[in-house]
């Protein structure tokens, strides 16, 4: 005989465990799948989304060479979990060792699946090699809170090697590493000469808005100018953004470049009107980002990271 | 005279919208903030009478991206006789964010402020009746913005350009009247170990005649560095900004049209 109070708490047991199941249920699998780009080059595209505890993280994009030495990686991904399954899938393409895992830059999305590469030379900037150490762990607890128990064990991980940019062979391919600044104080896009896939890192999204927490627009449109020499160059076949489709053309370089220009102009004339920066953030957004995922809540955090140095700018030493 | 108050706030509320008349309250705090009640007898005398009231219009980001720098704004120009704004945040560790005393100048002003987790953020405007008048807004930030050391903590920067000030007022366009400056300050909390609280104290804003504009008395959870966004109703005029910090260093600075 069950009582209706046991019946309610039994229920409610009953609803806990469903839910406890059908989250083990997805296992915090990432369901990984490597898209090929050209032979020997291939991309593990992300959500066009923000973290959260659905997507675990998976909101970024990673790749990976073949040579015939070994494989190089470009990117970790979000999470201990993230990396370990990027790693299985690789194994599942090519039987080689991985020969280096390249960091585009120190951000937390493309640098905490490390752990699964533990062992394996790790390289990056020497100024993303001295961020990932000093807000590594900063970083890893934000994506603790953002995308919960998919982050269980994440640890960060410092890259071992600290790279130099410049055409080098790495297991068997020749890749140029550009250095680049502008997302972050330190970004790195690689191109693939044999392929002609550029991996374009965070300097690039495509149909996502860009994130700029660390950003600098100017340095950030110079190397916009430097990966689109190379999307002209003839051996050109296609670019992998930091965040959405890969492309064959320089579209999302285009659409990168776009929108920054609009939010530098935007920031620019709010500051001149003398615009407090709860005006700022209450602007309507215009209409040819309104299909664009995420652009309200990036633009938001825009004015938050940029505003400050902007009309700082426009307010002159009064004595 | 509880009859007589109810009386005005009966013929108050003939004159604002339903909407806003349901919304003026003496009880039932809008944002349902399990700390008002300590709010309440923390700022307010047990005899004042308080009323939440949207007249006093509070506006912050829903979700504070930095919660170093949350941007604020407080608006309560649409009441009249206002003598003083207090302007407070429930959950903070120090709840006192500043206070104004706006005398020719209306009572409005944008600043940022630091928050160490989600937490209302309220003004209340205080009439010449004694009556206070609340308002506020929710925001939500993941924290750590007042136990975590500023910027300038870390650079030897301030120190050279302590109290230094940039400003600039409008005197065209929609924004005619406004007047922004900046303060190089670390405003620190004091909640940082090693680091005493450290901060502007006093702000005060005169025209050339001496009228006083505004005056401000600033707390710990202003953020570093502090932007402050003030409308005259009259602009046009020079503007005087003078004030201290807690450790007696003083600025004066001029900022004309």
């Amino acid at each position: 005989m069950i009582r209706p109070r046991n019946l309610c708490r039994r229920a409610a047991l009953l609803l806990a465990l469903a839910a406890a199941v059908a989250v083990s249920a997805a296992d915090f699998d990432y369901r990984l799948q490597p898209r090929k780009l050209a032979d020997g080059a291939y991309a593990f595209i992300g959500a066009r989304e923000d973290f959260d505890t659905v997507n675990g993280g998976n909101i970024v994009n990673t790749g990976f060479l073949v040579g015939s030495d070994g494989i190089v990686v470009i990117d970790s991904g979000p999470s201990k979990r993230y990396g370990e399954q990027m790693r299985a899938a690789i194994a599942l393409v090519s039987s080689r060792p991985v020969a280096l895992t390249i960091l585009t830059h120190h951000h937390p999305d493309h640098m905490l699946g490390n752990q699964a590469f533990a062992g394996t030379p790790i390289g990056a900037l020497a100024p993303t090699v001295a961020g990932i150490a000093a807000d590594g762990n900063g970083f890893a607890e934000n994506l603790f809170r953002l995308s919960g128990d998919w982050m269980k064990g994440t640890e960060v991980v410092v890259p071992n090697r600290t790279l130099q940019p410049g055409r080098q062979q790495v297991a068997g391919r020749w890749l140029r590493l550009i250095a680049l600044a502008g997302h972050t104080h330190a970004d790195l896009a690689v191109y693939d000469e044999k392929s002609g896939i550029l991996f374009a890192g965070d300097i690039v999204f495509n149909d996502r808005a860009p994130t700029t927490p660390h950003a600098s627009i100017d340095a950030w449109l110079k190397a916009l100018a430097e990966l689109e020499a190379i999307t002209r160059e003839p051996g050109f076949v296609a670019l992998l953004p930091g965040h959405g489709e890969p492309a064959r053309d320089a579209a999302p370089i285009r659409q990168t470049r776009e929108w920054l220009l609009w939010l530098r102009a935007t920031l620019n004339k709010a500051a001149a009107d003398g615009l407090d920066m709860t005006e700022v953030l209450a602007l309507p957004l215009p209409a040819r980002w309104a299909s664009m995922p995420l652009a309200a809540i990036e633009y938001r955090r825009s004015v938050g990271h940029l505003y400050p140095a902007i009309e700082a700018e426009t307010l002159a030493h009064a004595h | 005279m509880r009859l007589t108050m109810t009386v005005a706030a009966i013929a108050l509320a003939a004159l604002m919208s339903p909407v806003d008349a349901a919304s003026l309250q003496e009880t039932g705090d809008p944002l349902a903030s399990a700390r008002w009640e300590d709010m309440r007898r923390q700022f307010f005398p047990p005899e004042a009478r308080v009323l939440f009231d949207p007249r006093v219009k509070v506006t912050a980001p829903p979700l504070a991206e930095n919660p170093m720098q949350v941007p604020i704004a407080v608006d309560a120009s649409d009441l009249s006789g206002i003598v003083e704004v207090v302007v407070f945040a429930d959950f903070n560790p120090i709840v006192e964010v500043l206070r104004f005393y706006p005398d020719a100048a209306p009572a409005v002003l944008g600043f940022r402020i630091k928050l160490q987790q989600s937490t209302p953020v309220r003004a209340a405007a205080r009439t010449a009746d004694g009556v206070w008048h609340v308002g506020g807004t929710l925001v939500e930030t993941t924290g750590g913005g007042c136990s975590a050391p500023s910027v300038a903590a870390a650079s030897p920067e301030w120190q050279s350009r302590l109290n230094e000030v940039s400003g600039r007022q409008w005197s065209e366009g929609p924004n005619a009247g406004r007047l922004r400056l900046r303060i190089v300050h670390p405003m620190d909390t004091g909640l940082v170990a090693g680091t005493p609280a450290f901060h502007l104290e006093e702000i005060e804003f005169r025209d050339e005649a001496g009228t006083r504009l505004m005056r401000l008395r600033t707390f710990e959870p202003v953020a570093e560095n502090p932007v402050f966004t003030l409308q005259q109703a009259h602009g046009g005029k020079p503007v005087i900004a003078s004030g201290r910090d807690n450790n007696g260093n003083v600025f004066t600075a001029r900022i004309a049209p």
